[in-house]
């Protein structure tokens, strides 16, 4: 008997906890797994909720950068379907941002439809790309 | 030269193809010698690479491609780990170095099992050295040879960086050690408390390693990276968490199977998880199968071959302790509330705290089978992985009184009065005077909690201020390591609650204020290294009277052709002021300014200090002598 008791104790204890974990993991992923966007999937399905988090990717187009009067900046990402998103971002930028190269966005639209970044990634050595942007295809300019 | 190393390296293949096959067949002396030269062999083998590099030796292929005349000395040492092929070489090494050390520390009145321990370990050590000789090859020359070398990739060219992958390594090679000792222990069917004696102290010789490797490579992201945090919950960064987690669960089932005789089945099973998750750990980072700031060498071939060597070893592994392990139970009767059904929930929640990790660093992948390309970030964790461990750390202070068997539960209430008082404190101060949020004041009593908890388990044993000094060295370890914890998480906490982050664009003499300082740009000038030159901003920082000077750099890399961030830090004996600089940028009205990214780190050296001192406690318990065991189930601790 008391063998059995123990064994119900720790099956429920591990139970609670295991199904607690399990809905906590299930409900943070809804919340809190970031969507990736390419210009070309927004113009084709729509802007995503205003106010989510997500991430765009692609290519900064050429002459497209401009800087503020602080550490305030806009570019546009473009890839191969030619669309583009307008990024405003404050920041400094990772050390291999340039116009013409790779990067992906994390940030979240408005309800009037503009992009504010949090945060930007670029390849950081010479040898790698993110991932996602083999998904974007190749730049066209 | 590097010829005969590569000779060497396949010599070491052969030897330990000899190891694992003597010491399967159960031969001690045979297996042991052959460790020792297979490991001497590989030895000289990794020498020929360093010489190489120290040479630079560009006719190596490796070298000219990871290598070049110009860079610091040590930096070309250390290159030779710095990169894919010479890291799996330093690999081998420490698989073989821990086969060395065992066949020749290990002395126990058990032959037919050491021999099967150096046999299990020469079998992966073999794995690791046909992987190396045939998919990763260092040895390779280039024709012609090229006059000048390709670089490092300048992030590595960092002293912690030279030491965090050896570091890493150890660590995780050293649980492929205590997965030998489990499979050999399994054949045997003798999972006992000598068993865990033995297994303990390897599992140990693991587990500090890894802390330090993963500490540096935490240290290393925050000063160079330029991102102003200490962990950004990166695949890579986790591939290295699951298995500390896993091993952290693996050391408190450990001291159950050895003081008890209980829970051995489990304990085996841990230990073989610690290396499936090492091996996992190897296959991201090596593979590139997921978006990462680590993702430096990118290879599908090579992931594939390391997830084939994981589940081929991991299975076996699984299949032997299906089979074997209903051979391996007992132990005295205990109940729930017991030092046993303590050690048993952290185990729990330590497992289950590593499934959620491996669930938000595996999801993107799975989801992109499913053609949906997500990522999963912090937000993620601090809403699974911290509440779940949260739970750990409260009952922390209160379960490890419990005696084994059954514990006394009659100061229960103290214990969550004192809880519930020392939240109900920080709560008050942080309503009035300290401006602290509520989950932030949660967090900083958890970790006073733990600390207290660990002074009051010591004091508990000791009862008196003389006996202190005479308390085994395991208890030390234990209350050390238990404070770090606790140190850890108010550091952690501080960092997560109170930094702050100020983008500023300045222009040559003028001035800002950031976090309570005063920060002025001096100048902005052209400086040069030996492989490398910058810009280099001087700014002034003012608080008061306390003035310092600060220059971050931005460096470019000719040779890698790619720039870096040099950030500068300020101790303000309160936290860290800290600097990246960005570029220069240029307006419509011609003015240059240069953006800075501040950031204000209070008391990170407490998440740093934490840390260091669980490894401290680790290595106490290590050193301290071991505790005599029978093979009779008593009372010991």
């Amino acid at each position: 008997m008391r063998a059995r008791t123990k064994r119900l104790w720790g099956v429920g204890t591990a139970a609670i906890l295991i199904a607690a974990a399990v809905a906590l993991s299930a409900v943070a992923l809804r919340q809190h797994a970031d969507l990736f966007y390419t210009p070309g999937t927004i113009a084709e399905k729509g802007l995503p909720e205003a106010g989510k988090r997500v991430r765009v990717g692609g290519w900064v187009q050429e002459g497209s950068l401009v800087y503020g009067d602080a550490a305030d900046m806009t570019f546009l990402i473009e890839d191969s379907s030619g669309e583009t998103v307008e990024v405003s971002y404050t920041g400094i930028a990772p050390d291999l941002f340039r116009e013409g190269e790779g990067v992906v966005a994390t940030g979240r639209f408005d309800n009037t439809g503009d992009f504010t970044a949090e945060s930007i990634l670029a390849k950081h050595d010479e040898n790698y790309e993110p991932r996602e942007l083999k998904k974007a295809g190749q730049a066209t300019s | 030269m590097i010829e005969a190393g590569h000779f060497a390296a396949f010599l070491a293949l052969v030897f330990s193809g000899l190891q694992a096959g003597f010491g399967l067949a159960g031969d001690r002396a045979r297996s042991g010698l052959f460790a020792k030269i297979a490991f001497t062999t590989m030895v000289f083998a990794f020498l020929t690479l360093v010489w190489a590099f120290a040479r630079s030796d560009f006719s190596v292929e490796l070298v000219a491609s990871h290598s070049h005349t110009l860079k610091p000395f040590g930096y070309k040492i250390a290159g030779t780990w710095g990169n894919h092929e010479g890291s799996m070489a330093l690999w081998c090494v420490v698989a073989l170095g821990f086969a060395a050390s065992a066949a020749w520390l290990m002395k126990s009145d058990r032959p037919a099992f050491e021999a099967r321990t150096l046999g299990a370990q020469g079998l992966l050590s073999f794995g690791s050295l046909a992987y190396l000789l045939f998919a990763s090859s260092p040895f390779t020359r280039l024709d012609p040879a090229p006059l000048q070398g390709q670089g490092l990739n300048p992030l590595l060219q960092d002293p912690a960086l030279a030491i965090h992958p050896p570091m890493l390594y150890i660590g995780y090679v050293g649980y492929s050690f205590v997965f030998a000792l489990a499979a050999a222990g399994l054949i045997e069917g003798r999972i006992d408390r000598q068993w865990a004696t033995t297994a303990r102290n390897w599992a140990l010789a693991a587990f500090v390693p890894l802390t330090l490797g993963i500490a540096l490579g935490s240290y290393w992201a925050y000063y160079e990276l330029g991102w102003g945090g200490w962990w950004f919950w990166d695949p890579v960064e986790n591939a290295s968490l699951m298995p500390w987690l896993i091993g952290a669960a693996l050391m408190h089932s450990i001291i159950v199977t050895e003081k008890r005789g209980s829970f051995s089945a489990w304990t085996a099973l841990l230990a073989v998880l610690a290396f499936c998750f090492s091996m996992l750990g190897a296959f991201l980072v090596r593979s590139g199968v997921l978006t990462s700031v680590h993702a430096f060498a990118v290879d599908p071939l090579r992931g594939s071959l390391l997830l084939a060597g994981l589940l081929v070893f991991g299975g076996a592994a699984l299949l032997l302790f299906a089979l074997r392990a209903p051979k391996v139970s007992g132990g005295p009767s205990w109940t729930a509330a017991s030092r046993e059904g303590a050690l048993m929930g952290n185990n729990l929640v330590l497992t289950v705290a590593t499934a959620t990790v491996m669930l938000g660093t595996l999801f993107p992948l799975l989801a992109e089978a499913l053609g949906e390309t997500i990522s999963v970030g912090e937000p993620y964790f601090n809403l699974t992985f911290t509440p779940i461990m949260a739970l750990a750390l409260i009952a922390l202070p209160v379960v490890q009184a419990w005696a084994w068997g059954r514990a006394d539960l009659s100061s229960l209430w103290k214990w969550a009065a004192g809880f519930a008082g020392l939240v109900g404190l920080f709560w008050l101060a942080g309503i009035g005077p300290l401006d602290i949020p509520l989950l932030a004041g949660f967090g900083l009593a958890l970790g006073v909690w733990l600390v207290f908890g660990a002074a009051q388990e010591i004091w508990r044993r000791a009862k008196t201020a003389a006996r202190l000094p005479k308390m085994p060295l395991r208890v030390w370890g234990m209350t050390i390591a238990h404070a770090g914890l606790g140190i850890f998480v108010i550091g952690a906490v501080l960092q997560t609650s109170g930094r702050t982050q100020t983008t500023l664009a300045l222009q040559e003499g003028e001035s800002q204020p950031v976090a309570g300082w005063v920060v002025q740009l001096e100048d902005v000038s052209s400086i040069e290294g030996p492989n490398w030159y910058a810009d280099r901003a001087t700014l002034s920082v003012r608080k008061g009277s306390a003035r310092s000077e600060l220059q971050p750099q931005k460096r470019y890399y000719p040779a890698a052709r790619m720039p870096t961030s040099e950030t500068a830090i300020h101790k303000t004996g309160t936290g860290d002021l800290y600097v990246a600089l960005g570029d220069g940028r240029r307006n419509r009205e011609g003015e240059t300014r240069w953006t800075f990214e501040i950031f204000h780190n209070p008391l990170i050296d407490l998440i740093y200090l934490g840390v260091a001192l669980i490894a401290l406690g680790g290595g106490l318990s290590m050193a301290g002598k071991r505790t005599r065991t029978s093979n009779r189930t008593g009372e010991t601790a």
